[in-house]
């Protein structure tokens, strides 16, 4: 009861501040003499989030890079100790390995099926088109928690003599094969892959509504010259529509790249990063919140930033691309 | 018969099947853990979940699973979430849709190098940031007194700041599209900056407000990592009492199915109604 009530007076009280703080700062801005005051006339709109960004985002960021040059504790300078002792374990090689793995197959699996889904989806019309392409959406909606829990469900394992309830276990005896526990078999690295599938079943919706709307703009009279022409359906469709959406594809890549890169929910769910299934977003907590190194997790981030950064450039032009185009 | 033809082929019957039975594959993992919540424990523990489809008459349904796990805490993290998450969307749509203002209609130094700044922090990974400001957060509260951490505002916070660059970038490409001339004269007629984003920018802009609150209640919702960190275990949210409850199998699968329906319940109805806030804003580049 108390929390509830926390949380609506925090609502309250939060919106009036926030709006009273805008209000003193238009003040503020005013009480200057009017030259002054036209040149600040836009720090009264943008101080609040100036000053979280840079206070949450940016100064914590590069306290990151340095303390990833200290030691546990983050309070003695070792130098690239803590790289030179990451990079030299066979360990963190293995989760190098796996977001290698996760990079190379998430991003194109999920962005094939959004486009199978989206092409089939544009020819059953309307009204099935809807339903069933919000079943295949749905799963946006859940945590990698709650997903990590329903896949968790798909692959559970029973000791032999106990009735079997797993769906996956249940084909494979079906099959003739005996019950395994799946996510602890790291041969050719199979509970990774196992894990991936929870990633993909929960993205595939949104590549398939961002690609469905790529194609649904493709100009008709396009595919109609194509056709009059003589092309086959799968012509049409590989040397006509798909040029036309490529950015679309490309941006629905690199959104699932990026996701991609920071996994780590699942990992912790499913398997604790344990059967060789570890990434670097979980190491990162692994360091830190079970073992309090700071410096060597704050060295695993930074490697992540460092492999993110690309992404981030292209994120810019691209953006940059968009505004010259308006 | 040719009518007949043109009847079946109308029905597109290939395409359908296919995507029908993709469907299908789609939805049973949420199915069978779904059908396993709401069946009685012997049976659950005993038969698979898909013996309800064979032999449907001899099964024995019951919502204990969903009675146990509200009254063993998922009540309380429904709660806790809910307060974790409400100010965390409100509090950075305010924020932002200032700053997107400011960015959209006022000339300032630098506006475009500011800009493509937010746009690169828009992909900054959550980890590189977490050490330093929970660090500065104990500082702050040994220095003050006053309790951030293991408590909500902390949450707020960071869920705000995190959200900003995103919700500026899609508000701003918003407000892009909001008709020059009618700001311009609200400013001839001697209007200030102040009331025009009160009174004009704000009303206009409520389609992309509502798509990015939808996207960042979501988000907020079914965050764990945040949660665990800065709130932990004394307003435990349902993502980690969920997670808890995943690590200790004693209970059975039961109690963590019912408890992943109950977390899933608000953002599913939230979904359905607002379905197409929550596509025109992941059209519009509301993805973290």
């Amino acid at each position: 009861m108390g929390d509830i009530l926390f949380g609506i007076l925090a609502v309250l009280l939060g919106a009036a501040a926030t709006y009273g703080l805008y209000w003193l700062l238009d003040k503020l801005v005013n009480l200057l003499p009017p030259k002054l005051a036209d040149k600040f006339k836009s720090a009264s709109f943008l101080l609040p989030a100036a000053v979280l960004v840079i206070l949450v985002l940016v100064l914590p960021m590069f306290q990151t890079i340095i303390w990833s040059f200290m030691n546990d504790s983050g309070k003695e300078f070792v130098g690239i100790e803590n790289y030179a002792e990451l990079f030299g374990s066979a360990e963190f090689i293995s989760i190098l390995i796996n977001n290698f793995l996760w990079i190379a197959v998430v991003p194109a699996v999920t962005v094939s099926l959004g486009v199978l889904f989206a092409t089939l989806g544009n020819q059953v019309g309307p009204t099935r088109e809807k339903i069933l392409k919000s079943l295949i959406f749905m799963p946006m909606t859940i945590s990698f928690v709650a997903a990590s829990t329903i896949w968790g469900y798909m692959y559970v394992y029973v000791p032999p003599g106990r009735p079997e309830i797993g769906l996956l276990n249940s084909i494979a005896r079906a099959l003739g094969f005996d019950a395994q526990p799946w996510l602890q078999m790291d041969g050719g690295r199979l509970n990774t892959f196992l894990l991936m599938a929870v990633i993909v079943w929960l993205q595939v919706g949104y590549s398939m509504v961002i690609i469905s709307a790529g194609i649904k703009a493709v100009p008709e009279e396009t595919v109609e010259a194509a056709r009059i022409d003589g092309a086959n359906g799968s012509q049409v469709f590989f040397r006509i529509i798909v040029p036309q959406i490529w950015s679309t594809i490309m941006s629905v890549f690199v959104t699932v790249l990026i996701l991609v890169m920071k996994v780590f929910d699942i990992v912790l769910a499913m398997t604790r990063g344990n059967f060789n299934t570890n990434v670097l977003a979980f190491e990162y907590y692994k360091q830190f919140f079970e073992n309090s190194n700071v410096g060597p997790a704050s060295a695993v981030v930074t490697i992540l930033l460092l492999l993110i950064i690309p992404l981030m450039i292209l994120q810019i032009r691209t953006v940059r691309h968009q505004e010259t185009m308006r | 018969m040719k009518t007949f033809l043109n009847k079946i082929r109308n029905f597109k019957i290939g395409s359908t099947l296919a995507l029908l039975s993709l469907t299908a594959i789609w939805s049973i993992p949420t199915v069978g853990l779904l059908i396993t919540s709401l069946r009685r424990r012997d049976q659950a523990e005993t038969s698979p979940w898909w013996d309800v489809f064979i032999d449907p008459l001899n099964q024995a349904w019951s919502i204990d699973a969903y009675s146990k796990s509200l009254e063993s805490g998922m009540l309380d993290s429904l709660v806790n979430t809910l307060v974790v998450t409400i100010p965390s969307v409100i509090l950075p749509l305010l924020v932002a849709a200032n700053a997107a203002f400011a960015f959209t209609f006022i000339e300032f130094k630098g506006r475009e190098i500011y800009f493509a700044i937010l746009v690169g922090l828009m992909i900054i990974p959550l980890q590189s940031a977490l050490i330093p400001v929970l660090r500065g957060m104990v500082a702050f509260q040994k220095a003050t007194g006053l309790q951030l951490t293991g408590n909500y505002p902390s949450a707020w916070i960071i869920h705000c700041a995190f959200a900003l660059p995103l919700a500026i970038y899609i508000l701003r490409n918003y407000m892009l599209s909001l008709p020059v001339s009618l700001i311009e004269a609200a400013r001839v007629d001697g209007a200030s900056y102040y009331q025009i984003f009160w009174r004009l920018v704000m009303p206009m802009s409520v389609p992309a407000l509502a798509s990015f609150a939808i996207f960042q209640f979501l988000w907020v919702w079914n965050d764990y990592l945040i949660a665990f960190i800065f709130v932990g275990e004394q307003k435990s949210v349902m993502t980690y009492r969920l997670l808890k409850l995943l690590g200790q199998y004693g209970e059975g699968w039961q109690q963590v199915a019912a408890g992943s329906f109950i977390s899933l319940a608000l953002p599913l109805i939230v979904f359905f109604a607002l379905q197409r806030y929550f596509v025109r804003g992941l059209t519009a580049g509301a993805v973290k």
